[in-house]
């Protein structure tokens, strides 16, 4: 019944709208009978491009005033975050320039040479200075940000192996994440989705056999001493998912059949960032909108005051469940991390 | 059907006098203008409903998550139990407002309805090359849409995993229930898609390369022809690897075989698959998928040219650079696809190769908007509605393509990649813009397809409430995506991280919401104008191209006497030492004229 009245409703609206437009339609007879623009015309919608080049610059800024904070540009709590952050505010100048001036351009041309009856355009069909012109500069700021751009790539997707990373295994499945530590030889047991066996937990496929796997350590939270370079290696046990850890600036996808991976140097401890004054302002923000809605996040189960952590989050389509597949990283100093290492099951002991 | 065919002496001028019947005229009509007509009712106005619609539902469910709406439970009914979105469902959404929107409103709606109709009229033809090869790639792509559709009335439901239907997801039943029979509808459809798609592409390259009338040689052509004409030739080159790339997933997915597939564990159990990789896939699928783009952006691009032009009273400026700047875009746009990838898992060298090749093309395609701006510089604008589309376009693809710098560059898409960023940049520069064309296009060549005006009055208040809207929703949806929101997500309520985006994704859904209202405008003008519009004039924008010599009633073989001759390219507008403001290409050079353009 509410289906018939909602479709009802809908189609009422529509047609009230179809019959406002047939009005606005039918109070246009009388007037000027031709539907190709006149004077007046060209003139209305001048004026509305400028009023049009106006709105454009007010969005922007509306958009930098309440959304400029950027979690994406400040803030990074890795070692190769600087860099990407700089280019990437290189990038943001270069086209915020750009998109002022060819829009401010286009619709002021657009505004001064609005048509009017009698005058003749300028016929100006090329001028092979103006174009070298507007190849040479993209060509040359390109150019830089392509140099700029590999240095940095190359910089963040060369593992060294010299750093002694902390070797952690990341491991999707359809719809949660599980971290494996490589333990104390620092090498990750040999694994294989062929190896699951449900009923003695080794959930991950972990050969039993591999005097490597051993000491492997499985966990759902994943805790990284500051400052260490970790070399994560992923895999996924069903479809393609995305190991997405924005604040690392760092993201690889994880796919079935192969590993994959991607290192990083944490910098900054979960403590450390819970005091940083943007965090500081942003977790009061949020807390300050949950507070207003208190009842309905009560409703869903959740916690009512939020705290900032770090978050590993699922940034590759993978079922019904996408929305929901994340893991908490906790970034703390060597003692407190050892501290929590000691404290886990490794592989052999964990098994049914 | 095809004794008919042989009939069609084209060099015959009492060709239209010959018995139509309402079938052949109307449903199995072989004729060009009708065929682009069908792709226009077609293609865009019914997908086009359909795929905007679900943007609309897509839109409320990320604005307003948990809620009950009773649009929801009105139009997906038993997948909107009580009035909630099904999270499944939402994909689904996803998926299928993906894969109307770029394949069967941007790219056979767009090249369907404009190549069909312009490329014989604007070069100088009686037809396309083979009229019945045209019907028939025009009823595949029916059949296409009508697979498509139906599909949401399977079972399961239709296709979930995203337009770009990644294998293991989209290749296992068990991973999820759009994986089913919705899936196959999918891969079916998007085969049939592609064999129309080739067989009008094939048609349009060797209709240009034929039948183009005595003086129009390639640098006499409109800059619509050739934005046409080297889309067709991408469509040749890339839509076969997406066909086989359908085809392998068909096998992985029916017959056993591992081609994508490998080492997999879901539900318990092990699958057999062994060897096949997925990121084999996504090369395959890319391979179409970046030059897709501009599949649906260069015809766009071309209406534009010619409607800027035409209206600005000048010359488009730099016409030889928009030709080579089309034809650079063509050739990059098939070796950057890997930019889709970065993350991927495939090697980091491939990263910093495509993320060079990606860069350069950012080149041909700046020129193209400084031509564009320099067309408008000291011309005397007639601001017809489709004059608006086309500066919106020029608008939008400059804000959308900017942003296309960061993107492309490897080091930073690790961190956008799959955000709303990317959600924002590609639905302004390839959504937005290619729609903005086919509206452009519609308003100028409607007296060419139906003998009447569309109303410009309505044409105004279309174009600048849609125009602010389009803004409205992607401008901000940057900002969410630098943010850190991935897409796809069914609802982010467990994410209090994001909460602050929240108030956001309600404006944007405010604009939407508007947006969709505003295409209701455009709905009224045009099935209005078909009946009740204006009258048209021979020439109503007076425009120097071949198709406005034709006579306003449409007749089979374009022109009753003789096919014009070109003796000038088609920008002559202003041209001094003329005492109008146009001189048409028919007009033979006065004695001393120059061809100025080169």
């Amino acid at each position: 019944m509410t289906t018939l009245l909602t479709i009802i409703i809908v189609l009422f609206v529509a047609v009230a709208i179809w019959q406002l437009i047939k009005i606005f339609d039918l109070a246009q007879v009388g007037a000027s009978n031709s539907q190709v623009a006149d004077d007046k015309d060209n003139k209305l919608n001048g004026y509305l491009m400028m009023g049009f080049l106006a709105f454009i610059y007010i969005i922007t800024i509306l958009c930098f005033w309440y959304l400029g904070d950027l979690p994406l540009m400040s803030n990074s709590a890795s070692e190769h975050g600087p860099g990407i952050d700089n280019l990437m505010a290189i990038s943001m100048v270069v086209i915020f320039i750009v998109q002022t001036v060819t829009q401010f351009l286009l619709h002021y041309f657009a505004f001064k040479y609005r048509g009017e009856k009698g005058r003749k355009a300028l016929f100006y069909a090329d001028n092979n200075t103006l174009e070298a012109i507007w190849t040479g500069i993209p060509v040359v700021v390109l150019a830089g940000l392509i140099i700029y751009g590999l240095f940095t790539w190359n910089d963040i997707m060369n593992v060294d192996d010299q750093e002694d990373p902390l070797i952690v295994e990341l491991y999707a499945q359809q719809f949660n994440w599980k971290a494996r530590y490589a333990g104390q030889d620092n090498v990750l047991g040999k694994a294989n989705v062929r190896l699951i066996d449900l009923d003695r937990a080794n959930i991950l496929g972990v050969d039993e056999r591999d005097p490597n796997a051993q000491d492997d350590v499985i966990v759902t939270e994943l805790h990284l001493p500051v400052n260490r370079p970790v070399l994560f290696k992923m895999r996924s046990q069903d479809v393609l998912h995305s190991a997405y850890m924005p604040y690392f600036r760092a993201q690889m996808n994880c796919v079935p059949g192969m590993v994959t991976q991607f290192g990083f140097t944490p910098t900054v401890t979960t403590a450390d960032m819970r005091q940083n004054p943007d965090i500081i302002d942003k977790v009061q923000n949020i807390n300050n909108l949950r507070r207003a809605r208190q009842a309905e996040i009560e409703e869903a189960g959740q916690e009512l005051t939020y705290e900032f952590d770090y978050l590993l989050l699922c940034n590759k389509i993978c079922g019904k469940s996408h929305y929901n597949m994340q893991m908490k990283i906790i970034v703390e100093t060597e003692e407190e991390y050892n501290a929590w290492m000691a404290e886990q099951t490794t592989f052999a002991k964990s098994l049914n | 059907m095809s004794a008919t065919v042989d009939t069609h002496n084209h060099d015959d001028h009492d060709v239209h006098h010959h018995k139509e019947t309402f079938v052949t005229k109307y449903i199995f009509s072989q004729d060009h203008k009708m065929i682009a007509k069908q792709y226009l009712i077609t293609g865009v106005i019914a997908m086009g409903i359909i795929g905007i619609m679900m943007s609309l539902m897509i839109r409320m469910q990320i604005a307003w998550p948990d809620q009950q709406n009773a649009v929801f439970e009105a139009l997906l009914g038993k997948w909107a139990p009580d009035g909630i979105m099904d999270a499944d469902i939402y994909l689904a959404l996803v998926t299928i407002h993906g894969t109307i929107m770029v394949f069967f409103v941007l790219t056979a709606g767009l090249s369907g309805t404009f190549s069909n109709l312009l490329i014989p009229l604007q070069i100088g033809a009686r037809d396309m090359a083979s009229g019945f090869l045209n019907m028939v790639s025009y009823w595949l792509f029916f059949l296409s849409c009508v697979i498509m559709v139906l599909s949401f009335f399977v079972e399961a439901g239709p296709a979930a995993a995203g337009w770009t239907i990644y294998p293991p997801l989209s290749a296992l039943p068990m991973a999820q229930p759009g994986s089913g029979t919705g899936m196959t509808m999918w891969l079916v459809s998007m085969a049939i898609f592609i064999a129309s798609s080739l067989l009008g592409s094939l048609n349009y390259v060797v209709t240009v390369l034929n039948l183009r009338t005595k003086g129009m040689s390639m640098t006499r052509m409109p800059l619509t022809i050739w934005a046409f004409f080297i889309t067709a030739v991408i469509g040749i080159i890339s839509f076969p690897v997406l066909l086989s790339a359908a085809l392998l997933l068909i096998m992985d997915r029916s017959f056993g075989t591992s081609f994508f597939l490998s080492d997999i564990f879901i539900q318990g159990e092990v699958l057999h698959y062994q060897g096949g990789s997925p990121v084999l896939y996504e090369h395959l699928f890319w391979f179409l998928g970046h030059p897709e783009v501009y599949i649906v952006l260069l015809p766009a691009l071309g209406i534009t040219s010619e409607i800027i032009a035409t209206n600005s009273r000048k010359p488009i400026f730099g016409y030889r650079a928009m030709i080579l700047s089309i034809l650079a875009i063509a050739f990059l746009s098939t070796i950057v696809w890997g930019h889709h990838m970065f993350i991927s898992g495939m090697n980091p060298f491939l990263g910093s190769v495509f993320t060079f090749t990606t860069l350069l093309i950012a080149i041909p395609s700046a020129v193209k908007a400084f031509n564009y701006i320099t067309t408008l510089w000291k011309g005397n604008l007639q601001m017809n509605p489709a004059m608006l589309f086309s500066i919106g376009l020029v608008s939008t693809f400059i804000t959308g393509g900017l942003t296309g710098i960061i993107l492309g560059d490897s080091a930073l898409d690790i961190n956008v990649h799959d955000t709303y960023f990317v959600v924002a940049h590609f639905h302004l520069v390839m959504g937005i813009s290619a729609l903005y064309g086919v509206f452009a296009g519609v308003y100028h060549w409607f007296p060419k397809m139906f003998g009447r005006m569309m109303n410009k009055k309505l044409g105004y208040l279309h174009f600048w409430i849609t125009a602010v809207c389009a803004y409205g929703v992607f401008f901000p949806m940057h900002f969410i995506g630098m943010a850190g929101l991935p897409r796809r997500y069914y609802t982010n309520s467990n994410f209090p991280l994001f909460d602050d985006t929240a108030d956001t994704q309600v404006v944007i859904t405010v604009f939407a919401l508007i947006a969709g209202a505003a295409q209701l405008i455009f709905l009224y003008n045009f099935f209005s104008s078909i009946f009740y519009g204006k009258k048209a004039t021979q020439n109503p924008w007076r425009s120097t191209t071949l198709e406005w010599t034709t006579p306003v009633e449409h007749i089979h073989g374009n022109w009753p006497g003789e096919i014009p001759h070109v003796h000038r390219w088609p920008y002559d507008y202003s041209k001094p030492g003329h005492d109008e403001d146009f001189v048409p290409q028919t007009v033979p050079m006065k004695e001393g004229e120059e061809e100025l353009h080169h």
